[in-house]
């Protein structure tokens, strides 16, 4: 080994560490759409609540997340009691539902999971694109596959809202033409190694329309996402804007405490 | 109040202890930067366990609940956000200011004679610190929690001959499982901090028994006494002085660790993972298992050290002695001189290639063996090899050679002469 190959990896090292992780994966790319959320906003996730507890709550829980505590979004435990609480559920209760564990596990293949934290444990980009990223598979047992998700249990349960989607897959001999195309392609892209040595660029098309459009479905699933990433941290926003209160009282204890500093060293010398 | 005082001290040494550990204790008057970082050792230590005592009162161990008395803290209990995080944050600080505070002694030879109890007691410190965070990340009862436990307990499974019935007394099962996590709380919240604080004593009256370094590496305490004051000429006495200049590093601190606290308290992955809020599943193993940062240098040299005779075993050894050769570091060192103000060039070098070995190693503890790629066919030796791992070998054995090679470098290295008095 010469001292240059020797030098190389080293060097290497070194910028990698300061550049930080970098997400090589030896598998597929996804690129993804950033989620169009604002936490601020109280109307977006009022009505990402109405949309979780009609279409979500019904397989998956947010067993930690009580229903009172919804009054985070400016809601009053009535309204919460006559829109968002259905069956005999009490205002101080968590949000569950009536499926046993097991059950589901039978009908699905596995048990839905809870999603009180699921923002934190998938991001809100991943959730809004897993909403984007349904399509059409006949192989599948629900008739379903996703892209950010591949072989994914759930059924797409916002289809009559969306539509339906098909998978458009394009194969490319050099991995250049492969990230140009995916480059071009509209919204979430894939691209995985193929078959030999090729390259596979998966993306979506509409196939048959929903109900809304497909700004208003994207409009409807960014609430949806923004009112998952509410119930992540509902104490985030307080925590945020309590920070600023901290930093500010910490600079004014800063000037004291560097000015007695000061006035005590004048003597040491 | 004076008599109150009084009637103690006859009684108890309340003032006399005082004034030997702070109160009239003498210090160099020229610490720097690198001088906060003991005193702030010892703010994060109480605010982890004043935190650590709140979190007990709401945390259950119990594997069916932990998880969920988590969550309960986070959301339900008043403050129990703001408490949880700053126990979570202070884990990872406590290890940012303990790095630093070592590193302060590697660079101005803190631990050279008359300090070597000092030092080895910090070192145990440093041990019981990594014996803490080991049992504490278990208790959330997360994906990473459990996964974490299970790679670290089956290091001790690696160990010849009786290392599958090490890994059950440790776990007291055959699994990680809720006896396990009884267990391991009881360590995190009663023994290991006991230990703890009688180690941190220990460590500040040694410490104050030898009076401390300072970044000359000068004894003052062999100086010529000031006539006036008393002192040796360079010392101050650390009270006031230390105490109001320490009190602008909390400061400075607190303002550093709430912005962590209150903005990103997860600090992108490194102190919170994402996984880590999936609750524990025995049966799923998580595709990429990744310790916290502060042992990630460790967790890369055991990756780092191929499998031999059919046994792990030896990366467990080389990741233990990189702990322990610490503790040799006093003997090890025979410079002339003891600051790196006053060091050669060659000693220089090898500070700075072992501390990029550290962090390096470090950051390759965190990504998964195959984040470079290998090398392509027909390398002589490496062909197809993982860079990263070979990077990783060849940084442990740096890390390594800064130790063993110490004595001949130390000694043959070109230092300058020190000063009598202190340079600022």
């Amino acid at each position: 080994m010469t001292t240059m190959s020797k030098f190389v990896p080293l060097l290497a090292a070194f910028l990698l560490a300061v550049s930080g992780p970098a997400a090589a994966s030896g598998g597929s790319d996804v690129r993804m759409e950033p989620a169009p959320i604002n936490r601020l906003d109280v109307e977006s996730r009022q009505r990402g609540a109405r949309t979780f507890v009609n279409y979500c709550l019904n397989c998956h829980t947010a067993k930690y997340m009580r229903y009172n505590r919804l009054t985070d979004l400016e809601l009053t435990e009535a309204q919460i009691r006559d829109n968002l609480m259905f069956a005999s559920a009490k205002i101080g209760d968590t949000m569950t539902v009536a499926m046993r564990p097991d059950d589901a596990k039978g009908w699905f293949g596995v048990t839905p999971p809870d999603l009180s934290v699921e923002a934190r444990v998938r991001g809100a980009d991943w959730l809004y694109n897993y909403f984007l990223g349904f399509y059409r598979d006949d192989a599948s047992p629900s008739g379903w596959n996703n892209l950010v998700f591949p072989n994914v249990a759930m059924p797409h349960v916002l289809t009559t809202l969306s539509g339906a989607n098909r998978l458009v897959t394009a194969e490319f001999e050099d991995h250049e033409a492969a990230q140009a195309a995916a480059l071009a392609a509209k919204g979430i892209v894939v691209l995985a190694p193929g078959k030999g040595h090729t390259f596979v660029v998966k993306s979506l098309a509409g196939e048959t329309p929903g109900t809304l459009t497909p700004v208003q479905y994207r409009e409807m699933v960014a609430d949806l996402v923004n009112f998952l990433d509410y119930i992540g941290e509902p104490t985030k926003n307080k925590r945020l804007s309590l920070g600023l209160l901290v930093l500010l009282y910490l600079g004014v204890l800063f000037v004291f405490a560097y000015w007695m500093k000061r006035e005590y060293w004048k003597d040491v010398h | 109040m004076q008599k109150l005082l009084t009637w103690i001290d006859e009684r108890f040494p309340l003032t006399a202890l005082w004034e030997s550990q702070w109160g009239k204790y003498v210090a160099p008057k020229n610490f720097n930067f690198w001088y906060y970082f003991g005193s702030l050792a010892a703010m994060v230590l109480v605010m982890q366990l004043v935190t650590g005592i709140f979190l007990t009162m709401s945390y259950k161990a119990d594997a069916a609940h932990a998880f969920e008395s988590i969550e309960y803290i986070m959301r339900d209990l008043p403050w129990g956000w703001l408490i949880r995080y700053m126990h979570s944050t202070g884990a990872s600080m406590f290890f940012v200011v303990v790095y630093l505070h070592m590193f302060r002694a590697l660079m101005y030879g803190s631990y050279r004679k008359p300090r070597e109890l000092t030092w080895i007691f910090g070192c145990l410190i440093y041990l019981c610190l990594m014996a803490e965070a080991f049992f504490g990340y278990l208790l959330p009862w997360g994906q990473m929690s459990y996964w974490g436990a299970q790679v670290i307990v089956n290091l001790f499974s690696a160990v010849p001959v009786i290392g599958e019935d090490l890994g059950i007394w440790i776990r007291g099962d055959y699994t990680i499982s809720d006896i396990t996590l009884n267990r391991f709380f009881a360590f995190h919240v009663v023994a290991v901090p006991l230990v703890l604080i009688g180690l941190v004593a220990a460590h500040l009256m040694a410490l104050h028994e030898t009076g401390s370094n300072n970044p000359d590496g000068i004894e003052i305490k062999k100086q010529p006494k000031d006539p006036v004051t008393g002192l040796p000429l360079d010392g101050i006495n650390s009270h006031p002085y230390y105490t109001v200049k320490d009190i602008v590093g909390v400061v400075v601190f607190l303002a550093v660790f709430s912005i962590i606290v209150f903005f990103v308290p997860d600090m992108g992955g490194y102190f919170l993972e994402a996984n880590n809020f999936i609750p524990a599943d025995p049966l799923k193993t998580p595709e990429h298992i990744a310790p916290v940062w502060y042992f990630t240098p460790f967790y890369a040299m055991l990756r780092a050290v191929p499998s031999m005779m059919g046994s792990q075993f030896w990366g467990v050894i080389v990741m233990g002695a990189a702990v322990m050769i610490l503790f040799a570091l006093p003997w090890l060192d025979r410079g002339a001189v003891k600051s790196i103000r006053y060091r050669g060039t060659v000693y220089k070098v090898w500070l700075a290639l072992f501390v990029a070995s550290f962090l390096v190693l470090g950051y390759l503890g965190v990504v998964p063996v195959t984040v470079w790629g290998q090398f392509p066919e027909g390398w002589p030796l490496l062909g197809t090899a993982d860079r990263a791992t070979v990077v990783s070998r060849a940084l442990t054995v740096v890390y390594f050679l800064f130790f063993v090679l110490m004595p001949w470098y130390t000694a043959r290295d070109r230092t300058k002469p020190v000063p009598e008095r202190v340079t600022g």
